[in-house]
């Protein structure tokens, strides 16, 4: 009987021959597969499972991790979630790390960045669990409190930079959710309140400082267009220019008026100065006509126009139309026809003013740290460009000052504090609806902030809401917290 | 020129002491390696459960050096080894679900442990000379159809999962095909010595093959219809094939005719299909190991198990951090993904060489044992091992449908546990009397004695 015993040896290692196929088969070459077939709890468990690093405002965790008794193991918390919703994002087991930080520095928070890597090897040794980075924001508390207060329950955006270092001391999108409700681990909660969110018609997910629509600038463009007319040296603030009540876009039979049908300045023409402190029309489809699409657009990307920016969230690129003809051209002077540009655009042109004419890289991350709070990398001032001379900036600050303390600004005036600014009312559509804009900086002469803000129409039709109306006063409670520490 | 010397052969005693030992270390290992990762502290029983481990695994040993010291000496350390990593597993998916103390199932399965190796003591004790079974082949053949058919029993019959498998007694459930699986095995060994002439040599050639007489199929017959019986009354696809295929391999053992194999693997396969177009189940389980990801599925059992095999990858997560408590059935059924998810395929590998290594030592008994008897039984008894991991992990991965058995030593579950270690009772009973020197050769009286002298081969 031993032959078939000996043969039956043989059958019982080909049945364990397969058995060790079958799992190599599976444990090593399907393994990834596997790994990412969709619906795998495993791997979302285990990106989610890991002590994710906080969000830290002032030493203050705006987003943390706290361990927890079910199978998530860590929830995530945003103790102020709808001020900070934009900032943070959201990080949900369903729909994964979305927007804001969570999503763009994903990678820092679990602790897999590559930049990790040999702090996580004594973990690997020990058989910690792998933690994730430590972000410390730029985020000036008391300055974003006070922009999402002044902007209440209007639709709109405000964006605060420092204009020394290009630190975003605010950022504050309106409407606004709360990201609590999407990591709950009340998992069909989640998913209810996602497409709750989802197909709000008010699109709060949407950031609207860096990444919603673009807006027409309006009136702010007007300081693009004199700092290119200053820069081109054949215009000084003194220049005078031709400010009919009516002006004839070139080639058209179409003619722009001035706000309200007024005169600029009373007489034929209006200074550089006096077009910026009372926003003139006329003068400036002109002067725009005078300087070229060319000249507009170099001035423009100077200021950070058409660049793809990560701040680290992704920055829509702000665009000056280069098809204009040469009446488009003159509509663009206004901040009209196709100029389109985010809030956050708009603080740069005045954080570059504020800051002798040089743009400092926003950004929004200060430090990294490890769980153990080692600084891993720390953010150091950049410059982007130089967009303007400091004679033109020095000029430029000049009018602006004039625009709050004896033009369309007054609104956004301090008590002993000089602030500078520029209004606008962007024009859009066809039944005169128009955004709100003020951007500005304080204190004039040592500025540390810089602020835009937007407001979104309320209405699809003209209610006589003009930026000096509406967005200075936002603007003043921004700057008003910012530069009284 | 030679000389003649006598020297008392190797009993093995003390190197299956030190691998024993070395098994309760390794588990020991597992054991405080899970406590670590998923309670942060050594744990509080280490010393009271390590301690019990060591006194029942050594105590063994000793009984084995008292009655049994020529058995071969890999088959305690390798049962030891994989017993203890069952129970580690097990209190690792306790933790997972958040059982407490009183109703963990590792501590039952503790007990089931201690209870198994007395039991294994206990028939070293007892039955003194594997040979005194063939006796009772008749009376075994009567319990294992009564141990199969118990389940269907009104009031103490049970069923769990779709199948009635069990029956349940005070407190306790207990699944008696694991022990009618030893009964059948001897009643197959005695049956077949004592009729392997008959049906190895009488018979018609037909296309090169001996077939054999009509009424010689009959046990083949009887075989296969009592699969298909467990199969149809207990919806139990896994015993029906271990059966089956035991008795098939046995058989083959038996007579050395390949014919047998072939009548029997059509048998099966006309039994297979039929079940396949009568019932539901059986439909629902092969569409399962065609597509085990169909989204239209009946069920997500095999995905979530392959989705726990890849998981783990080539070295594993880890004991006690990965996820094998989102498979169902983890601490049984699907035990062997649980332990593929957290070892890795490295980790499986050293398991199934275990088993592996554990089979052909058995296979090397029967061809070391003296006479028929000893070599059939020692041939089911580890051929059953080994055909139910192949079922049980060629199920998990997709090797053959998956069917439903428990994994010798590592499932939670008291019956399966004895029964395993009540079959490497046997096995090393057997081993014994195979390595045991002439010289040393006790007898039993009677029949025994003239069985030993007409069949060594």
């Amino acid at each position: 009987m031993n032959a078939p015993i000996r043969r039956l040896a043989v059958v019982v290692a080909a049945m364990f021959a397969a058995l060790l196929i079958s799992t190599t088969y599976i444990q090593f070459f399907q393994a990834d597969t596997l790994r990412e077939m969709a619906g795998n709890r495993r791997t979302l468990l285990d990106q989610y499972g890991r002590d994710r690093g906080a969000i830290l405002v002032d030493g203050t965790p705006i987003a943390e991790s706290e361990p927890t008794d079910d199978d998530l193991r860590w929830i995530r918390t945003y103790s102020q979630g709808q001020l900070y919703a934009h900032v943070t994002g959201y990080y949900s087991f369903t729909y994964g790390a979305g927007l804001g930080l969570e999503r763009s520095e994903n990678a820092l928070l679990s602790g897999s960045a590559d930049s990790l890597f040999y702090r996580r090897l004594p973990d690997l040794v020990t058989g910690r669990e792998p933690t994730g980075a430590t972000l410390e924001i730029t985020i000036d508390p008391r300055v974003q409190r006070a922009a999402a207060q002044a902007l209440g329950d209007r639709r709109g955006a405000v964006v605060a930079l420092d204009p020394r270092t290009g630190a975003i001391l605010a950022m504050v999108s309106h409407p606004t959710y709360d990201p609590n409700t999407l990591s709950s681990h009340n998992l069909s909660a989640v998913q209810q309140s996602y497409e709750t969110l989802n197909e709000d018609a008010s699109r709060p997910l949407v950031n609207r400082a860096i990444a919603g629509d673009l807006y027409p600038p309006g009136s702010v463009f007007k300081l693009v267009v004199a700092a290119a007319a200053l820069e081109s040296n054949e215009f000084n603030p003194d220049s005078e220019l031709p400010s009919p009540l009516r002006y004839t876009l070139p080639g058209t039979s179409t003619s722009i008026p001035n706000f309200g049908g007024s005169s600029c300045s009373g007489g034929e023409t209006t200074s550089l100065f006096d077009s910026v402190r009372v926003s003139c029309n006329t003068s400036f489809a002109w002067l725009a006509g005078e300087l070229g699409a060319d000249q507009l657009n170099a001035q423009a990307e100077a200021f950070g126009f058409g660049q793809p920016l990560q701040v680290p969230l992704p920055v829509t690129p702000s665009r000056y139309p280069v098809d204009a003809d040469d009446a488009q051209v003159g509509l663009t002077g206004i901040g009209q026809y196709d100029v389109r540009v985010t809030p956050l655009q708009v603080a740069m042109i005045a954080a570059s003013i504020a800051n002798d004419g040089v743009l400092m890289q926003p950004h929004l991350v200060d430090t990294v740290r490890d769980k153990d709070l080692d600084p891993i990398d720390t953010t150091s001032a950049q410059e982007l460009s130089t967009p303007i001379s400091v004679t033109t900036a020095q000029e430029l600050t000049d009018m602006m000052v004039a625009v709050v303390d004896a033009g369309s600004g007054g609104a956004a005036a301090l008590p002993g504090i000089q602030v500078a600014g520029k209004t606008g009312t962007a024009e859009f559509g066809t039944t005169g609806a128009a955004h709100a804009w003020f951007t500005g900086f304080a204190p004039a002469d040592n500025p540390t902030i810089a602020v835009a803000v937007l407001v979104e129409s309320a209405t699809a039709d003209w209610t006589g809401e003009t930026g000096g109306v509406v967005a200075a006063p936002i603007a003043r409670a921004v700057l008003e917290a910012g530069v009284n520490p | 020129m030679s000389t003649i010397t006598t020297f008392r052969p190797r009993t093995g005693r003390t190197t299956e002491l030190v691998l024993v030992l070395f098994a309760i270390a390794i588990v020991l290992l597992a054991y405080v390696n899970v406590a670590l990762a998923i309670q942060g502290e050594v744990p509080p029983n280490l010393m009271l459960h390590g301690g019990l481990l060591l006194a029942f695994t050594v105590g063994f040993h000793l009984v084995l050096r008292w009655k049994a010291r020529y058995a071969d000496p890999l088959l305690l350390p390798i049962t030891t080894l994989l017993n203890g990593l069952g129970l580690v597993m097990i209190l690792r998916l306790d933790y997972a679900a958040g059982r407490d103390v009183g109703s963990l199932v590792a501590s039952r399965q503790l007990m089931w442990s201690a209870l198994g190796i007395t039991l294994a003591a206990v028939v070293l004790f007892v039955v003194r000379d594997h040979r005194v079974l063939r006796r009772y082949t008749y009376i075994a053949m009567v319990a294992g159809f009564v141990l199969l058919l118990l389940p269907m029993l009104p009031l103490i019959g049970h069923e769990e999962n779709g199948s009635r498998l069990w029956i349940r007694l005070g407190g306790f459930s207990f699944q008696p095909g694991e022990v009618a699986k030893i009964a059948l095995t001897v009643f197959f060994a005695g049956y077949l010595v004592a009729t392997r002439d008959a049906l190895s040599l009488v018979g018609r050639r037909f296309l090169g093959l001996q077939l054999p007489r009509g009424r010689d199929l009959g046990p083949l017959l009887a075989a296969w219809g009592l699969s298909v019986l467990i199969l149809v009354a207990q919806r139990d696809l896994g015993s029906s094939l271990l059966f089956f295929g035991l008795f098939v391999a046995m058989l083959y053992v038996a007579t050395e005719r390949v014919s047998w194999i072939i009548i029997g693997l059509l048998l099966f396969s006309a039994g297979a299909v039929l079940a396949w177009r009568l019932f539901g189940h059986v439909q629902t389980r092969v569409n399962l190991w065609l597509d085990p990801f169909d989204p239209s599925a009946s069920s997500d059992q095999v995905a979530k198990g392959l989705m726990g095999m890849g998981h783990g990858g080539l070295f594993g997560t880890g004991l006690g951090e990965g996820y094998p408590h989102l498979t169902y059935f983890a601490n049984s059924d699907y035990i062997f993904a649980s332990f593929a998810e957290e070892l890795g395929l490295v980790g499986v590998f050293a398991m199934l060489l275990l088993y592996a290594l554990l089979v052909e030592r058995g296979l090397r008994t029967a061809i070391g044992a003296r006479e028929g008897f000893g070599k059939l039984l020692a041939t089911g008894l580890a051929f059953s091992i080994g055909l139910q991991v192949f079922v049980v992990v060629g199920g998990l991965t997709r090797v053959i449908p998956l069917t439903g058995l428990t994994t010798p030593f590592l499932s939670a579950g008291g019956s399966s546990l004895i029964a395993n270690w009540i079959i490497v009772a046997l096995l090393l009973r057997i081993s014994d009397h195979a390595r045991r020197p002439v010289g040393e050769r006790v007898e039993l009286e009677g029949q025994g004695a003239s069985a030993v002298v007409g069949e060594a081969r």
